[in-house]
């Protein structure tokens, strides 16, 4: 039994064979011992985790409606799915999602890539170091209060965006009222709070260009795009990547922003994915329909997931 | 691949490039270092307004803070604070809070380190898809396991307990504790485990006394963010809780239902919510990325 694993487990890890002395294959090969460690996570997970999933699967084939108790649960097979597939709002909100994603993702792409080449450029280490700091805050601040403090400045009354708008001429705007400004004005307080991400993973992609090649080729040229592309691009590939799924998946699972600036509205103008199945399976109460959706959305993410692990998952 | 496209670089800008880059002139230079200031300074300046004025707006009155223009200079007072957590009842929210999170966050790393010690040390099959079903679990949006964690709860009687939030946020921190310890426990030299191996310590013995004390960087920073997450989390708080074991960020929410808003202590709440959090940020900052990448990046 040890013997397959260790052939499995060399045949895998090679170049990790090389560099390490001596292993004791009995030691690090044993399942047992491996499966005691692994068992109290597992357990936990498969509680919290798969069980509950495995009850929404169930759930999906019935009608199930909590305020018509008296209907009890009948197994009515795909009807929700079907229900779903041809429910125009269900397709709304997936691609008003879409639509979020390429709204807020190009402009944290591209301002993270600027904070991150300011930070990394040599010079002011000190009021570098204070701004790389201050990036901290948005990522540390809740995405409830994110969304509290966005119903604040985007208040049209007394907000602080109006009050400056109104100072430089243009005048007052109404923002979560109106369909397409209450959208824009999330994705306004998604992009505070996610570009910094964006912009700390893009500097660590460039710490990773070794200074040598950098300073080389500072010499070469002094076009900064050239270095740009040519020097730094491809350190960045990986983080880039890193943040398209995260952001991508992020974005799926974002709720609470939403809940707490417009609860989706005004109408359904605000309302991704996970905010309108939330409705529908706790203010309509139709836990069959939403767990169908819900089933839907984890298909989406497994998707997700297996890109991840295609595209920058390595094993450390 | 970068030294090859720096060579192709070099080729194409000719021999004499050293020629074609003169030091720049003092001028030139000082200029490029203000817009560089100015540039960090705009960042500064965006990253940090809103929390300040949710700061601001939490020390004015009702009047000031719904001022039109907006009020920059007042007399700061601590009325909203009282106010909210005495009168909307935040204090025992925010101690729900407290409760829960520091909770899930002890079991998240009692549970999570055997298992990140067996990932980093053992082979064994069907590791690859234990590790995908963590990131998944961590990718997934938590409105999936919300609908049946809150119909269970309903049938065995745990909606609005400390418990079910408790075991809940166990969803994301485990994928989040094992993640990090992982990478930690890798880095513990396997030498030191073989050596009180043959002189006769218990696999138990060696993870409790040897790699888990030198793996406590790891652990710390792993334990600051699985109780960072389940403090701000928002959707299971809101699903599971009623008033018992209402957290924070619900309670933040709750000033909704209202004719006129008391943005003061609304802002009074959020402020107390986000400044614990921020310190927390600040301690680990620099493994924020890694993180919130799951590891991908460090």
């Amino acid at each position: 039994m040890s013997n397959g694993l260790l052939a499995r487990a060399t045949g895998r890890g090679r170049q990790a064979a090389e560099d390490r002395p001596v292993v004791y294959p009995t030691m690090w090969t044993n399942w047992r011992v491996a499966l005691a460690f692994l068992a109290p996570a597992f357990l936990a997970l498969a509680l919290i985790g798969i069980f509950p999933t495995v009850f929404a699967l169930v759930n999906s084939f019935r009608r199930y409606n909590l305020v018509r108790p008296l209907e009890g649960t009948p197994f009515v097979w795909i009807q929700n799915y079907v229900t779903v597939l041809n429910d125009s709002s269900f397709w709304g909100a997936l691609g008003r999602t879409f639509l979020f994603l390429v709204t807020v993702l190009p402009v944290q792409l591209a301002l993270g890539l600027v904070i991150a080449l300011l930070l990394h450029r040599p010079g002011l280490s000190l009021f570098r170091t204070l701004t790389r700091l201050s990036l901290v805050i948005p990522l540390a601040t809740a995405p409830a209060v994110v969304g509290l403090i966005g119903r604040l400045l985007f208040n049209r009354d007394f907000g602080v965006v109006n009050a400056f708008l109104t100072s430089t001429g243009i005048g007052a705007v109404e923002w979560l009222g109106d369909t397409t400004n209450a959208f824009i004005s999330v994705a306004l307080m998604d992009i505070w709070q996610w570009t910094p991400f964006c912009a700390l993973v893009l500097l660590a992609g460039l710490t990773m260009v070794p200074n040598e090649v950098e300073e080389a080729a500072r010499l070469e040229t002094r076009s900064r795009w050239q270095i740009v592309r040519y020097v730094q691009l491809p350190f960045l590939l990986p983080s880039i990547t890193v943040i398209l799924i995260l952001r991508t998946a992020d974005i799926l699972k974002m709720f609470d922003t939403v809940f707490t600036m417009t609860r989706g509205g005004p109408g359904a103008a605000t309302e991704l994915i996970s905010v309108y199945i939330q409705r529908v399976g706790f203010r309509v109460f139709d836990q069959g329909v939403a767990s169908a959706q819900a089933i839907l959305l984890l298909i989406l993410t497994i998707v997700l997931a297996r890109l991840y692990i295609r595209f920058v998952y390595r094993e450390v | 691949m970068a030294t090859a496209s720096a060579d192709r670089t070099a080729r194409t800008t000719g021999m004499d490039s050293r020629a074609d880059a003169p030091p720049a002139p003092p001028i030139g230079r000082r200029l490029v270092t203000v817009w560089h200031l100015l540039g960090l300074l705009a960042i500064l300046l965006l990253a940090v307004f809103p929390f300040y004025w949710m700061v601001a707006t939490s020390l004015k009155t009702q009047t000031e803070a719904l001022a039109s223009p907006p009020v920059w200079t007042f007399t700061p007072t601590l009325t909203n604070y009282v106010e909210a957590l005495y009168n909307h009842d935040v204090l025992s929210s925010l101690i729900n809070s407290i409760i829960i999170a520091v909770c899930t966050t002890a079991l998240a790393l009692l549970l999570g380190t055997p298992a990140a010690y067996a990932l980093a040390r053992f082979e064994f099959r069907g590791k690859e898809d234990l590790w995908f079903w963590f990131i998944t679990n961590r990718m997934l949006s938590p409105i999936v396991v919300a609908l049946p964690i809150f119909l269970l709860a309903r049938n065995l009687g745990l909606v609005d307990t400390h418990i079910v939030l408790i075991l809940v946020y166990l969803t994301f921190n485990l994928p989040i504790v094992i993640w990090i310890c992982t990478d930690q426990f890798r880095g513990v030299p396997r030498d030191l485990d073989e050596a009180a191996r043959l002189a006769g310590a218990s696999r138990f013995t060696i993870f409790w006394r040897i790699a888990l004390p030198l793996a406590m960087p790891g652990v710390a920073v792993s334990a600051i963010f699985s109780f960072i997450f389940s403090w701000n989390e928002l959707l299971f708080a809101l699903v599971l809780t009623r008033t018992a074991a209402r957290t924070a960020p619900v309670a933040a929410t709750s000033f909704m239902s209202g004719y006129e808003l008391p943005w003061g202590q609304i802002m009074a709440t959020g402020t107390l919510i986000v400044l614990p959090v921020v310190v927390f940020a600040l301690i680990v900052s620099k493994h924020l990325v890694q993180g919130l990448t799951m590891g991908a990046v460090k």
